[in-house]
């Protein structure tokens, strides 16, 4: 099929709700009938031209002042209509959550940045997206509301598949939920592309906490190595509670690669992702280990 | 299909208008208020050549809705020029012969100012790693970054 990306063909009505209720009134009404939430619009608008992604309702929440703050008292609380770029600027996040900061800065260009946001990119569950891999490593939440009532789910729950998530058709993310980093934790991301704007072959986020030489805590993320982003768990195994050496992280480097399945698509192939997966590994454990204050 | 009211300024000016939900805000700006500066490149979000201020940030106007830019403001190519006094980005484009198609330099010269909004003097790195998004085929880029570079000098 031809697809003309000048227009936007299909119709559909646009609903801007001003408030946080009214938009979950909104999602109740129409939770048998096919709606969707804008943010960004980045994402969907580009399905929605090239696959013929289908709504009868767009829902805008990108004004909605509820959905609009950041909050770094503890931790980090991102409301889900915020725009990527807002989040890079944050003095925190470059401090103390450098995988975040080094995942949004991979992200395509600033104009993307500008409109897309957090929540958009976590649930738009790409197996590639460059925020996931940090949130999951740092333990981030997302929070659902509905007309029935509120929960939180770990983002590493949260993804189920390609595009695929445990939300419910009435429920929203309203906002992000991460953790406070511990003074001793470190972390860092790392992605390949063939250039910068790219969406990645392969991305990774490493966050450990150490006591001494030892690692107490950490976790190893990697996406597009899978249907979602997954941890490697035998190799933060091989790491936890050990005296970290550069002997060590090659091992649990080469474990991370032989933990991973990834696929021959478009964008890598099996043999060049497994390989390129131990070197990323290797490098980025070393950097979150530093950046903890560690030393080799 | 029902039509959504908007009241938002272009380039400093009130304007109210009766769009599909479907509308694009690239076809409004050039189909209808004949702003033909933003130029349609990709549609998908990849070449930066629709770019515009909403709010004075570099958005696509390929991926926004017309009836999503209800209440902002945006500012075209058309909009940094006062009267017959041009931006001094466009001034510098033009020294450095940053121009060559000129189907980029719309884009291209809002993504600079708001680069220099942002950081008042980038590195070649920063300017580079900034216009990342927005594809020019024919210069190679080398004076577009000597333009913006020049730019960011002479205001300092």
């Amino acid at each position: 099929m031809q697809t003309n990306t000048k227009i936007l063909a299909q119709e559909f009505e646009y609903l801007a709700p001003k408030t946080l209720d009214e938009t979950l009134i909104l999602l109740d009404n129409y939770k048998d009938k096919s709606a969707r939430i804008l943010a960004g619009g980045t994402d969907l608008l580009v399905k929605m031209k090239t696959i013929d992604l289908k709504t009868d309702y767009l829902i805008n929440i990108k004004n909605i002042p509820e959905l609009n703050f950041i909050d770094t008292a503890d931790g980090l609380k991102i409301g889900a209509a915020v725009p990527l770029s807002h989040i890079e600027r944050i003095g925190k996040v470059k401090e103390r959550y450098a995988a975040l900061y080094e995942g949004i800065k991979s992200m395509a260009v600033i104009a993307v940045r500008n409109m897309g946001t957090i929540a958009g990119n976590i649930g738009n569950a790409s197996p590639a997206a460059d925020t996931v891999p940090s949130l999951i490593a740092y333990g981030a939440e997302v929070k659902l509301v509905s007309k029935r009532g509120e929960r939180t789910v770990l983002v590493e729950d949260f993804v189920t598949g390609v595009g695929k998530t445990v939300i419910e058709a009435d429920e929203l993310i309203t906002q992000v939920n991460i953790p406070e980093m511990n003074k001793n934790s470190g972390s860092a991301f790392s992605k390949k592309g063939r250039v910068k704007a790219d969406i990645a072959k392969i991305n990774l986020a490493v966050c450990l906490e150490r006591e001494g030489n030892i690692c107490k805590d950490c976790k190893i993320v990697l996406g597009s190595v899978a249907v979602k982003a997954i941890r490697v768990k035998e190799a933060e195994g091989l790491l936890k509670g050990q005296t970290v050496s550069t002997s060590l992280i090659d091992k649990i480097a080469k474990r991370a690669s032989e933990e991973i399945k990834p696929i021959d698509d478009i964008r890598s192939s099996v043999e060049y992702r497994t390989e390129i997966a131990r070197v990323m590994v290797e490098d980025t454990v070393r950097i979150a280990w530093e950046r903890a204050g560690g030393e080799l | 299909m029902k039509k959504v009211e908007i009241e938002f300024a272009v380039n400093g000016k009130k304007r109210s208008l009766s769009v599909k939900p479907n509308d694009l805000l690239i076809n409004i700006i050039r189909n209808d208020l004949f702003l033909t500066g933003s130029k349609y490149g990709c549609g998908i979000g990849e070449c930066g050549a629709c770019t515009v201020l909403l709010n004075g940030e570099p958005v696509l106007s390929c991926l926004t809705l017309a009836a999503a830019v209800d209440g902002k403001e945006i500012t075209t190519i058309e909009g940094l020029a006062k009267g017959n006094e041009l931006h001094p980005m466009q001034i510098a484009f033009l020294k450095n012969a940053a121009v060559q198609c000129g189907f980029c330099t719309p884009g291209m010269i809002l993504t600079a100012t708001a680069l220099l909004k942002e950081n008042p003097n980038p590195s070649e790195d920063e300017i580079r790693d900034y216009i990342r998004g927005n594809i020019c085929r024919c210069t190679g880029y080398i004076q577009i970054v000597k333009a913006i570079k020049s730019c960011a000098t002479e205001a300092q």
